[in-house]
């Protein structure tokens, strides 16, 4: 491992983990995300999710106000009516997540307990666990690492052999791992979140498994704790990281190397097919990564090898070097990796390197575009279908597009001159 | 505003906020904010120290006019006093300290504060011992008169191209404007806010505070109706044009300038008589709605109500004039209870409202925020002025169905495409009222509204059979007149009979 890696401290421009809720709500539809926190939270996940709208909420708030502040009011019982009311209009909610927040973690309210005595009230009719998404805590993906770690408990305990996905997937990519283990010879493929919140997959001993986000480092713990072998791996991010990924899966499963190659070979010699319109776009440019997700240095790593990006700066707002060791590894020597932020600072690296494209979260998107520099906004890769081998020419794609973009409208907007950057 | 920077003590997350800018209003800049963003590590240290740096980068950085400094909601449990550090710093700039409680105030009431001690900050060195504002002084200097224009700012609602809409109707009058603000004012502009003769406060939410401190310490007057809607638009001249001194303006004006009152008078609208529509957002909008859905639309309201406490009392007095008792409360549960019941076959409301709507599968359109990037449109849209109500008329009267849809799905139920509650002209297969008994079933379920449930009550196959026969967009309204006129006479089922008896009871 040879990249540079440095720390930064300063003003920081991410999300806080209560974000999570806004993809964790679609992938356990049964589920409700109760956030216990102010006005602010609430605002968070109405200004991000609420561009939808929703005939049934699968969110809410229960904010807290002066009475709650002051003590004047039980706070416990206050949170146990609300969730009494909610549950009573919703009848149909399977788990109810308690998410706590800033206000709610700092004044030290006792969600865990308020889970357990909502628990015992509703005797298995809900089941009522609790997280932190707090800003203070968490950052952005984080969030979904503390509803997954979060409900490694409840996971029934079973010693038979199974292969487990951690992490959030899109459906179809689920599908068509599931398929593609089945034909290297694991049958038993199952995922952590489910579908449904009531159907969690079991753990034990004969439990192996794959991470399929870099963000997962307390679920990963916990299930550890529970007896599961957590591969070590790069992420499945391109065909190259997917194949590896893969691989380490079939090695732990003893599937026999000249069927692993038969099955994978064909899926890569087809990704390269797929990847080379997009490497043709971006090869050679540079790319700046700004610290959001914990996605950043598989990203780079498939951004370097598969479609010869140039690396100015990889930020990440949280480096495990251990759980990041098999990425950093396949970095080019030298490459610039900042845990932490100071956003000032980074803009002005960001202005000073002239990259071809930045990503970066969207409250800097347009002020950069703005600016004349390209951007890839990152929210995006944790909403769209990116893992795996088949997957690597969409994920390629979702970055030369917006440079695709600027080739394809920018003489028309700008007839007389061209280059001058688009000012909004 | 511009040259004004604002450092906010905030937990990491907090960010978020600068998306509304550069998503939702689409801004190319970063807005002009600095946040501490302290994580839990920094709470076993020293989170003042973390709040003067913070200060100093931003002032140096920034190089700012004037600096704002406040706390968020998890600051403020911290207790830092940002405001009163930032002061003891010895910047080169004005620094206004915001008071902003988290837990018991909100947006609105925040925007106005600010705006009013940035205002009042920049301005208390010159107020005069004694107002002496001479609302002739145009007159005598020989120059057009000259307003203000106060309230809006970005994140309102269309305050872009009202502020556009209202420059043209006051120039069409001879009437100039000095300052807009906040929108695209600086601290300079703010300074100038005492030359003008009159203020017109287009926001009162925002400007209310600010409009009545400057009329109290430099006697400045300022304009209260906000023109929204035909008659609105007409009564903001003549209230401007006395507070000038000026001659009342031409009462057809509106009438030439705008082509809504002819498209509500032609006979294509005839069928909006009495639609029953229900209205919701903050205070300034909902009675603007109101007055044009009852006086300017023909419309019948049903339901009016605000989220804005502190425009209760007007909301209350415009709901009286209409026989309705005005719902004020911030709980979307409780105006989606209220919406249920009232059952209009429009809504007017908030971005919120759409959900409850699309439940209950009634056509809406959005007033007044808090609203989505939708409705920070590329096209000129305003809502004030005689545009502004040739907007409104085109929003508002399109989620509904169009009238000759209307009549054939009256007449014929047995169409394989144009099913019952379907609207073409949304271009879609499924209509948006299709599951509307449904929705309104499901709240009944619930048990959110309907104090005497119909459970006494019994449908017969043939009541039943008689009330599908109605249009979608009446029937809630039908189902729930047949019941209660049934409960009036004592009659425990309602048949096909029950639902003639009711309607020509009600009259509908």
């Amino acid at each position: 491992m040879s990249a540079n890696l440095l720390k930064e401290s300063g003003p920081r421009e991410v999300f806080c983990g209560l974000t999570s809720i806004v993809w964790l709500h679609r992938r356990m539809p049964d589920a409700f995300f109760l956030v216990v926190g102010s006005r602010t939270c609430a605002h968070l996940i109405q200004s991000a999710a609420g561009v939808m709208i929703f005939a049934e909420p699968r969110f809410g708030t229960a904010i807290l106000s002066e009475r709650d502040l002051a003590g004047l009011a039980d706070a416990h019982d206050e949170l146990d009516r609300v969730a009494r009311e909610l549950l009573m209009r919703r009848p149909e909610i399977r788990t109810l997540f308690l998410v706590g927040s800033c206000p709610s973690e700092v004044i030290k309210l006792d969600l865990a307990r308020a889970a357990e005595r909502l628990n015992e009230e509703l005797q298995g009719r809900v089941r009522v666990v609790n997280y932190s998404g707090s800003g203070i805590e968490t950052t952005f993906t984080q969030g979904e690492d503390g509803a997954l770690a979060a409900l490694v408990p409840l996971l029934p305990a079973s010693e038979s052999r199974q292969l487990l996905l951690v992490g959030t997937l899109a459906d179809a990519v689920e599908d068509r791992l599931i398929h593609l283990f089945s034909k290297l010879g694991i049958e038993s493929v199952r995922s952590l979140p489910p579908r449904q919140s009531s159907e969690l997959p079991p753990v034990g001993s004969g439990t192996t498994v794959l991470l399929t986000q870099p963000f997962l480092t307390e679920t990963a713990r916990l299930l550890r704790d529970r007896g599961a072998t957590v591969l070590k791996a790069p992420f499945p991010l391109g065909a190259e990281g997917s194949r590896r990924w893969m691989e380490a899966a079939a090695a732990n499963f003893q599937c026999p190397e000249a069927s692993v190659r038969a099955v994978l070979d064909p899926l890569e010699a087809r990704a390269r097919i797929a990847l080379a319109p997009h490497r043709e776009v971006l090869a050679g440019k540079r790319i700046f990564l700004l610290p959001e997700s914990q996605l950043e240095l598989p990203l780079a790593r498939f951004l370097h090898r598969e479609c010869g990006m140039d690396l100015v700066e990889v930020g990440v707002p949280y480096l495990n070097r251990e759980q990041m060791a098999e990425e950093l590894a396949l970095l080019p020597d030298g490459t610039t990796v900042v845990e932490g932020q100071h956003v000032e600072r980074q803009l002005d690296r960001v202005r000073a390197g002239h990259p071809d494209l930045v990503v970066c979260g969207m409250g800097l998107a347009n002020p950069l575009e703005a600016e004349g520099i390209t951007t890839k906004w990152s929210i995006e890769l944790v909403f769209s279908p990116i893992h795996g081998i088949d997957q690597a020419g969409d994920l390629a794609e979702l970055f030369s597009r917006p440079l695709h973009r600027r080739q394809l409208i920018h003489s028309a907007l700008h007839p007389q001159a061209s280059d001058h950057p688009v000012h909004a | 505003m511009h040259g004004v920077h604002y450092v906010l003590h905030a937990p990491q997350g907090d960010t978020y906020a600068d998306l509304l800018f550069t998503m939702i209003e689409r801004r190319g800049q970063r807005p002009p904010v600095t946040y501490t963003t302290f994580q839990a590590r920094d709470l076993g240290g020293d989170t003042a120290e973390l709040v003067k740096r913070h200060v100093q980068e931003a002032a140096d950085r920034f190089q700012p006019d004037a600096l704002l400094v406040g706390e968020s909601c998890t600051a403020e449990l911290i207790q830092d006093q940002p405001g009163a550090l930032a002061q003891g710093m010895g910047l080169p700039m004005p620094v206004v300290t915001l008071e902003l409680p988290a837990y018991s105030k909100k947006e609105n009431w925040g925007a106005s504060e600010t705006f009013y001690q940035l205002m009042r900050g920049l301005l208390k060195q010159s107020v005069p011992p004694q107002p002496t504002h001479d609302v002739q002084a145009w007159k005598h200097e020989g120059r057009r008169p000259r307003v203000n224009l106060l309230g809006p700012s970005l994140l309102g609602f269309r305050c872009r191209d009202d502020v556009l809409e209202v420059q043209r109707l006051l120039s069409l009058h001879g009437i100039d404007v000095g300052v807009v603000a906040p929108l695209g004012a600086g601290v300079e502009d703010i300074l100038r806010l005492p030359q003008a003769d009159l203020n017109v406060c287009l926001y009162p939410e925002v400007a209310e505070s600010s409009c009545s401190w400057l009329h109290r310490n430099f006697g400045i007057p300022f304009s209260k109706t906000v023109p929204i809607g035909m008659g609105a638009t007409h009564d903001f001249l003549v209230e401007v044009h006395a507070l000038l001194g000026m001659a009342p303006p031409e009462a057809a004006e509106g009438y030439q300038r705008s082509r809504m009152p002819w498209y509500s008078e032609s006979v294509d609208s005839t069928y909006l008589t009495g639609k029953r529509v229900f209205i919701f957002g903050d205070g300034t909008h909902a009675i603007a709605a109101a007055r044009i859905c009852s006086e300017e639309l023909g419309f019948t309201v049903v339901g009016l109500g605000s989220y804005s406490r502190e425009m209760a009392r007007p909301v209350r007095a415009a709901a009286k004039k209409l026989g309705l008792e005005a719902l004020i409360c911030d709980d979307y549960l409780a105006v989606e209870a209220a919406m249920a019941e009232a059952a209009p076959e429009l809504v007017l409301g908030t971005q919120m409202e759409r959900h409850s709507a699309k439940r209950l599968g009634i056509p809406c359109a959005v007033i007044s925020t808090p609203m989505h990037v939708q409705d920070v449109p590329a096209r000129l849209s305003p809502q004030m002025g005689w545009e502004g109500a040739n907007v409104i008329f085109d929003a508002w009267v399109h989620p509904l169905m169009m009238g000759l849809e209307e009549h054939l799905i009256g007449m014929f139920r047995h169409d394989f495409e144009f099913v019952d509650g379907h609207q073409s002209h949304l271009g879609h297969a499924g209509g948006a009222g299709a599951d509307n008994n449904h929705g309104t079933e499901s709240v009944r379920a619930s048990g959110c509204q309907d104090e005497a449930p119909s459970g006494q009550l019994v449908w017969t196959a043939d009541g039943e059979a008689e009330l599908k026969k109605i249009p979608f967009f009446v029937r809630g309204k039908v189902r729930r007149n047949a019941e209660s006129y049934a409960r009036t006479v004592g009659c425990k089922e309602i048949s096909s009979e029950t639902l003639y008896d009711a309607k020509a009871h009600f009259k509908a």
